[in-house]
């Protein structure tokens, strides 16, 4: 026997850990954060912190009691995917709603297919779609934007961009009836209704630089979903601008930047070849605007982002990378 | 400046060493030669117990094609034919000698001048160098004259001189450039002439300047020789990446480099090749380094095969007291060892000593599947697909996705964020599909 330790190399790691890219996509969601609490004010802060505390409360209790593992709620994805689910809804939707979303997000979404890793679909999505299946009114009914509103359930509401969209403004519009849509000025800052993370397109940009300068994420997932937005939706545009939106308006409006930036690029639900995230991101821009155009939803980011999780695992099949003295 | 493309990884280098001189180990009273120190069939035992022998006399004699002779490092007495647990912990046959003053054998050119005149055919350089036990140095220990001669389908135009380094902490390669670089270019120009090729490019990484910087002052004067500086990233030192690096070339899956028209040999080879043709003297001592975070004084030792790698270690400063882990080579591709007392050889690269609390890997978790440990492949493989193809012992698909072109870099491992043993499954998977490769060769 050796007093050393023996072991196969390599000897060395990195120092990269689970909790340090959980940390760093809390860390780089904190300006959407900050945002969402300066137009939503306390509904902000209610939403987000009971959403937090039952995914927590929710993966501590399923997995020390049902699974008996030990305890995991350290490695900080409960806590993520907690506030990705509150960044997904309305800042008006009452806290009971919001617990729901969190034990399907959890519960079924991650904790039923083995915890950390195992889930097939990201589960901060799972529980929104539940919760938007479910309860359709209170999950459409946007609290219109102030300055640190102290109002929760009670907030003044309004439609958000694509739900005009959907109801003929762009139409209304060329008719010459007025339509009041928000500027592109409103959508970069976050002036506009909507689920409480997605209004500020700076704020989640930001967000973005801090993800790729930490190297958490590459730029391949959200720049081929917006990518092909821009473009199939600029087709769409010039084909006819009295029914589709134009392209900016389809990447500053809905879940669009929230989702592209921070949910697609879910590490366990996403390719794992760049090849295969550029893939993933062109079949989740495309299906977002069929949805967007097509369908009967306003808005199609969590229906795209949860369709190509489907696909991915048939993706890592038989995307490749290029092998080193390969074809 | 250049690098490889595909993957690869970006160590703290850590190099304490690099501005050290090199020091000679003193001779130890009793040195130990094991008789398998290379790629190939284990070399037979040409002295008996009580024969006298000499610095640079035959010990071992290589048997086949793929083989190295094995010569005494020192003079003294045989004392016993026995066997040695060496460094990687197998016990191999190994003649012990107990030292008796330093007389070489007669022939030996110990004088210290530089003799750069080199006037023997191709068949005559090859012969020497095959006489002389010199294998690859780099860690592979690969017989050098068996690369010197590549099949004749090949067209070999370029040799590379593997001056990267890459491992962290290791630091001899660069001291040898530094003190031994005449040596070196004459070295270069031998091999030019055996492989009858009129290029040589020294790939060395950025993090030696002062060695870039000296060899191309040498290789102005020296036609067809030119310095190749590269980007750092691990592991440019692997021969396929190296070769990419500095030609733009991929070596296929399975081929060898000389189907792309290159030889690649290790620097310290190098150096090796120039004592063994211009000086007739065989391997019998390699360079290496001793160091790690907590070493008193991390240095380059020149160090005769057979010496217990702690006397170097001594010189030192000794073993840290907080030591958790001894490993022989770099910490990327190294083995820890179980003590310090193991006789060096052709394939010692000096001891890196890690204290306890970077010795340990740290729990495992679930895959995240984050993809890191793909981008960081140099190989373009697939290590978390190839770890739970292991752990699955699928052996069919692991072969499909190409586990045989693994070079065991560990770069997958050192990135993972889930600390998971990685390289542990895919070693497994290789050596497993390895054999059965070979048995369906058999049939």
């Amino acid at each position: 026997m050796s007093e050393f330790i023996i072991s196969p190399a390599p000897h060395i790691h990195g120092r990269d850990s689970v909790v340090k890219n959980m940390r760093n996509v809390i860390i780089a969601l904190v300006p959407a954060y900050l945002c969402s609490i300066v137009f939503f004010g306390v509904g902000a802060l209610v939403v987000s912190a009971v959403s937090i505390i039952s995914c927590v409360l929710f993966e501590y209790l399923i997995q020390v009691y049902v699974l008996k593992k030990p305890n995991s709620v350290g490695d900080l994805s409960a806590v993520l995917t907690g506030l990705l689910l509150a960044m997904n809804l309305p800042s008006n939707l009452p806290w009971w709603m919001v617990v729901i979303g969190a034990f399907i997000a959890i519960g079924v979404g991650k904790m039923c297919f083995g915890g950390l890793g195992c889930n097939p679909f990201n589960p901060a999505l799972v529980g929104r779609v539940f919760l938007l299946l479910s309860f359709p009114a209170a999950m459409t009914t946007w609290p219109l934007p102030k300055l640190l509103p102290a109002t929760y359930t009670d907030a003044e509401t309004g439609a958000t961009v694509l739900s005009l969209i959907k109801e003929g403004a762009l139409a209304d519009a060329a008719s010459g009836a007025t339509v009041k849509l928000p500027t592109y000025t409103d959508m970069l800052l976050g002036n506009m209704g909507g689920s409480m993370g997605e209004v500020s397109a700076i704020a989640l940009l930001l967000g973005f630089i801090f993800l790729l300068a930490t190297r958490t994420i590459t730029w391949h997932i959200p720049v081929s979903i917006l990518a092909t937005v821009a473009i199939f939706g600029g087709i769409l545009y010039l084909a006819d601008p009295s029914a589709y939106m134009d392209p900016l308006t389809q990447l500053l409006s809905g879940g669009m930047l929230l989702g592209a930036i921070f949910m697609a690029t879910d590490y366990v639900t996403s390719p794992m070849t760049k090849r295969g995230q550029i893939i993933y991101g062109i079949g989740i821009g495309i299906i977002c605007v069929v949805i967007r155009c097509f369908g009967s939803y306003p808005e199609g980011m969590s229906f795209a982002i949860l369709i190509m999780n489907a696909v991915t695992p048939l993706i890592n099949y038989y995307v490749k990378p290029k092998r080193f003295g390969g074809k | 400046m250049k690098t490889f493309k595909i993957g690869g990884i970006h160590p703290a280098d850590n190099k304490l060493s690099a501005a050290v001189p090199f020091e000679t180990v003193p001779l130890p009273a009793q040195v130990i030669i094991p008789l398998e120190q290379h790629i190939g069939a284990p070399t037979v035992a040409v002295v008996a117990k009580g024969d006298k022998v000499k610095a640079g006399q035959l010990i071992g004699e290589a048997q086949g094609p793929v083989s190295a002779n094995i010569h005494s490092s020192v003079s003294g007495t045989v004392t016993k034919l026995d066997t040695v647990i060496d460094a990687w912990g197998y016990k191999r046959p190994a003649v012990y000698i107990s030292v008796e003053g330093d007389e070489w054998m007669e022939g030996i050119d110990r004088s210290g001048i530089l003799k750069e005149q080199c006037d023997l055919t191709p068949e005559e350089i090859i012969a020497k160098i095959k006489n002389a036990g010199i294998v690859g140095l780099g860690g592979a220990c690969f017989p050098t004259h068996v690369k010197l001669v590549p099949p004749p389908s090949m067209t070999v135009d370029t040799l590379i001189v593997n001056a990267v380094e890459c491992e962290p902490y290791l630091t001899h390669n660069h001291r040898l450039m530094l003190e031994k670089g005449r040596e070196i270019m004459t070295g270069i120009e031998i091999l030019k002439k055996a492989l009858k090729v009129d290029k040589a490019v020294i790939g060395i990484e950025a993090n030696k300047p002062d060695a870039i910087k000296y060899m191309e002052e040498l290789a102005a004067s020296h036609d067809g020789v030119s310095v190749q500086a590269l980007k750092m990233k691990y592991p440019q030192g692997g021969e396929k990446q190296l070769i990419a690096a500095c030609t733009g070339r991929e070596v296929k899956s399975g081929a060898i480099p000389a189907s792309v028209g290159v030889v690649v040999q290790n620097v310290a080879t190098v150096f090796a090749v120039y004592e063994a043709v211009q000086l007739n003297k065989p391997l019998v001592e390699v360079a290496i380094t001793i160091s790690g975070p907590s070493v008193k004084h991390p240095g380059n030792y020149i160090i005769r095969i057979g010496t217990p790698l702690g006397d170097a270690l001594a010189m030192a400063g000794g073993l840290p007291e907080d030591t958790g882990k001894i490993i022989g080579g770099g910490p990327m591709m190294g083995r820890a060892f179980m003590t310090t007392d193991v006789p060096a050889t052709k394939r010692s690269a000096g001891l890196v000593l890690m204290p306890e609390s970077l010795s340990k890997r740290r729990p495992v978790m679930n895959c995240i599947r984050c993809g890191k440990c793909v981008e960081a492949c140099p190989m373009g493989l697939e290590p978390y697909l190839l770890a739970q193809l292991g752990a699955k012992q699928d052996w069919e698909r692991s072969e499909k996705e190409k586990v045989t072109d693994c070079i065991e870099c560990g770069s997958c491992m050192y990135t993972c964020p889930s600390n998971r043993p990685l390289l542990d499954y895919i070693r497994m998977g290789k050596a497993e599909v390895m054999g059965i490769i070979k048995a369906r060769a058999k049939k």
